[in-house]
């Protein structure tokens, strides 16, 4: 069954196309990570998947929702966690996690068991009273995830996780991610190769606004005769090579 | 519900800050103090200006203007940090937003016009029911330095919000009559200050305390006419921020 369907979705500010004519159908339950360099069109697409800003043109369908036309329906089954780590400061852990299951509708008794499987989920149950402000960045992400997963989505979009983390926070947040696969569908975006070939089901290559390929890592090192991951992005995001 | 929960989290983020203390409530405190104590041993003050019964309005009204700082500061560091990104992926409507970043402030406001009023009783302002009255009348005043807050929060980065709110900290002090007798200028500067609302928010104080209630009309009305229109441009530019 299909997660996500995009059937042709553009973005265009002014004379600048930041998504160009995107097709792309992701399955229910799989890991998609959207890689690309700074400005390729990754963090534009999601915010259009996520209702954030209105397509140029073209649709994209989650779970056979329209982003157009039933953007209220689509909010209510996706969640995000942003690029930069977006907790409320000065709430404590259990607090933030309280207040978003409420945005989703929960009441205050739902909140607090929810609450609870998250802080446990994740490991945050003993910082469940501190500030989220003296957290260290790879607790916060943890929150941020944890955040984005109270609501129950059916749709989880994860832009950039692990920005900024060192090694062993990584690590952590890759086993937490994991454990979601095939639980809910997922897309990532992310700037590291590694995270995407040891995460995702399939992966996708944005450059200038374009989607270059799609498919496995070995699918994709097959399609451009390259021997690495590495190898084939670089090959799909040489300005020079992709347009001649 | 959503909006409730959206409050709670508001008002947790501003009464944990100490700034919120420090000026919303300390400040004007001070100056009562200050300028009390200076008039006992200068009892050449003009009365009309430093009297308790016309000063503490003022200085209710002056502690009131640092809302626009409180609420435009907080609503520009949600957009700062991703925060805001994440709450416009939720199934929050527009309404909710407002009424979450409006509501607490109508509390603290009464807070903190009770502590502005109790301070000044010990210098002679007068116990009376009018002094309900013109703590009541600090709530539309304070819906005019709510909108503001929305406005600045809506266009400025946090570093700018900081900026500007201390410019209409002072113009409204400046320009409300708090200092000195606005009649005494005369001329073109009276003139705009009673286009502007900040004279007629203090004046709408003074009357109520004095209980002179058929001389409020025309000042709450230039004070409702402002928080109005002010409030309709917050709502248009929230709104054309969330769609984009």
């Amino acid at each position: 069954m299909t997660g996500i369907a995009i059937e042709g979705l553009t973005k265009r500010f002014r004379e600048r196309t930041a998504v160009d004519d995107l097709h792309l159908s992701i399955g229910e339950g799989e890991l998609f990570a959207l890689l690309g360099q700074n400005g390729a069109g990754k963090t534009t697409t999601i915010r259009m998947l996520c209702g954030l800003c209105a397509p140029t043109s073209g649709d994209a369908r989650l779970n056979g929702r329209s982003i157009v036309r039933e953007t209220g329906a689509v909010k209510e089954m996706i969640n995000v966690s942003p690029q930069e780590t977006a907790v409320a400061p000065k709430l404590s852990v259990r607090e933030n996690l309280v207040f978003m299951a409420q945005l989703y509708g929960a009441s205050q008794a739902q909140a607090n068991e929810r609450a609870d499987e998250m802080l446990a989920a994740f490991s945050l149950a003993d910082r469940a009273q501190e500030k989220t402000k003296a957290l260290s960045g790879g607790m916060q992400r943890r929150l941020s995830i944890a955040m984005a997963l109270i609501s129950e989505p059916r749709i989880l979009f994860l832009d950039e996780p692990t920005l900024g983390l060192d090694v062993r926070a990584r690590r952590d947040l890759w086993k937490l991610i994991e454990g979601l696969k095939g639980k809910i569908t997922i897309v990532l975006t992310t700037h590291y190769l590694e995270e995407a070939a040891a995460l995702a089901d399939r992966i996708g290559i944005m450059h200038e606004g374009r989607m270059r390929v799609v498919g496995t890592v070995e699918e994709i090192e097959r399609q451009t005769g390259a021997a690495t991951l590495e190898e084939a992005f670089l090959q799909l995001t040489d300005t020079e090579e992709v347009s001649a | 519900m959503k909006s409730l929960a959206f409050a709670s989290r508001t008002r947790k983020e501003v009464t944990r800050d100490p700034l919120t203390l420090l000026f919303g409530i300390g400040f004007p405190v001070v100056l009562i103090l200050l300028i009390s104590l200076m008039k006992r041993s200068l009892p050449d003050m003009p009365n009309d200006v430093f009297g308790i019964q016309g000063f503490a309005p003022g200085m209710a009204v002056f502690g009131l203007s640092f809302i626009s700082l409180f609420l435009g500061m907080l609503i520009a560091k949600d957009r700062d940090t991703s925060f805001l990104m994440r709450l416009f992926a939720s199934p929050l409507k527009g309404s909710d937003y407002i009424l979450g970043y409006s509501l607490p402030f109508l509390p603290i406001a009464l807070l903190q016009g009770a502590v502005c009023f109790g301070t000044a009783l010990f210098f002679g302002l007068t116990l009376n029911i009018h002094l309900l009255s013109g703590l009541l009348m600090l709530l539309p005043v304070s819906l005019l330095f709510i909108a503001m807050g929305l406005l600045l929060g809506s266009f400025f980065t946090y570093t700018q919000v900081g900026g500007i709110s201390s410019i209409l900290v002072n113009v409204a002090a400046w320009m409300s009559g708090t200092w000195f007798d606005l009649a005494l200028v005369g001329g073109a500067f009276k003139t705009v200050c009673y286009l502007l609302p900040f004279a007629h928010a203090v004046d709408t104080v003074k009357y109520a305390i004095a209980g002179n209630y058929a001389a409020i009309g025309p000042h709450l009305l230039w004070v409702l006419g402002y928080a109005t229109l002010l409030y309709t441009g917050a709502v248009w530019v929230f709104r054309r921020k969330m769609k984009n």
